[in-house]
């Protein structure tokens, strides 16, 4: 017995069965997503004064990688009309560029936190602030000196720290901390501080800078870990990654196995088509919101 | 058939609106509104009209069937209820801006 109404659509809503279940699936998905923006609206409202990060995240591939997919959402739309219009060769092309600019995000993605696997940040101890910690510098570990002592590391790294103006006393609330001489000192990297100093050597026109181990609050690379900008990033892009990967699978399929159907069942194919297309607009959609939250505010 | 060929050049030109409020986005990000809560909003509002295009053209709920708007009134009401719960922590009185 055939299930009723997987292509035709019902006399009384006007809907089959694919295109109400992907609607009920994406109200769903809405949630997903919709909850963990909600995460990012408390983190970062509850986040004190001049500590939520600005300019960590390199703009540029977070805007070609909107680009891509506002590109590939087209081209899917493109692949179903070719479909509607029997015309296999434009349909196979379409959804060729599509998968395509699925690879391409997914290559750029990693390209980008392939760079925040490898950079480096630390808080310095200080006795006198309440967090226990009061001087944080970002950067790239040149060194990384080990030398246990009664199980202790008393060592030190040396880092290229990143230029003055990406170091976190430049983000955008801590403009009111610091007094014009105070920002001076810190954009030549005189701290003053137990445990910096400087090398004498330079790296790509910066001071290069001798951390001891043991006046460093803690130190991670940036991953979650680090801070809750990069806790609630790669939340959130991981999930949004994810959904990419799943939806590129699903239209892969329908690309090369899946695409014997357009000759044996146009019109479910046609069905096939849309409903993946719906979920891949949806992608779209979250990145959509995603890029300006995370990339540029 | 004609329906849907005379859709083509519709659908690419939402592309090139997308296109154009995307680097928009970006360029209004430059700017400075006064505080950071502006900022926020007008990146948003402008977030919104994008995903209102891919919406309501790209993923064709221009003219879908009643069903399916009914359906999107919950999931737009929950969602917009629960951001808006969730920009009360404001007044938790946490940050210092």
């Amino acid at each position: 017995m055939e299930i009723p109404y997987t292509v035709k659509p019902r006399p009384d809503t006007g809907l089959n069965n694919a295109k109400l279940g992907i609607w009920l699936f994406l109200a769903s998905e809405v949630m997903l997503f919709g909850g963990l923006f909600a995460g990012y609206v408390f983190l970062r409202l509850g986040a004190p004064s001049g500590t939520w990060p600005n300019g960590l995240l390199s703009v540029l591939p977070g805007l070609i990688n909107t680009a891509i997919l506002i590109l590939s959402s087209v081209t899917v739309v493109m692949a179903w009309a070719s479909v509607k219009l029997n015309d296999f060769k434009k349909f196979r092309i379409y959804l060729g560029i599509t998968l395509v600019c699925a690879l391409a995000f997914m290559g750029i993605k990693a390209y980008e936190y392939n760079d925040k696997f490898h950079h480096f940040g630390a808080f310095m101890k200080s006795d006198t602030a309440p967090a226990g910690y009061d001087l944080q510098i970002t950067g790239h570990i040149l060194e990384d000196h080990v030398e246990i002592v009664d199980g202790k590391d008393i060592g030190h790294f040396l880092i290229a720290p990143d230029k003055p103006k990406k170091q976190p006393w430049h983000w955008w609330s801590a403009e009111k901390k610091y007094t014009p001489e105070e920002r001076a000192a810190r954009d030549a990297f005189d701290f003053n501080h137990p445990g910096v100093s400087k090398t004498g050597e330079e790296d790509h026109g910066v001071p290069v800078l001798k951390l001891e181990k043991e006046e460093i609050f803690r130190h991670s690379m940036f991953v979650p870990r680090y801070n809750s900008f990069f806790a609630i990033y790669f939340t959130m892009t991981g999930l949004h990654a994810l959904h990419v990967i799943g939806g590129a699978l699903v239209l892969a399929y329908f690309w090369l196995p899946g695409s014997k159907m357009f000759f044996t069942d146009r019109a479910h194919f046609a069905s096939r088509i849309e409903v993946a297309g719906l979920f891949w607009h949806f992608v779209d959609l979250v990145w959509i919101f995603l890029f300006p939250i995370m990339y540029l505010m | 058939m004609e329906h849907i060929r005379s859709h083509l050049r519709f659908y690419w030109a939402i592309f090139g609106a997308l296109g154009v409020f995307t680097l928009i986005t970006v360029g209004v990000a430059q700017i400075d509104f006064g505080s950071h809560a502006n900022n926020f909003a007008i990146g948003l509002l402008i977030a919104t009209v994008k995903a209102a295009l891919v919406a309501l053209f790209f993923m064709h709920l221009w003219g879908e069937k009643k069903l399916i708007y009914r359906i999107l009134a919950f999931t737009v009401f929950f969602a917009i209820g629960l951001f808006a719960l969730s920009l009360l922590a404001y007044f938790d009185h946490t940050h210092t801006f």
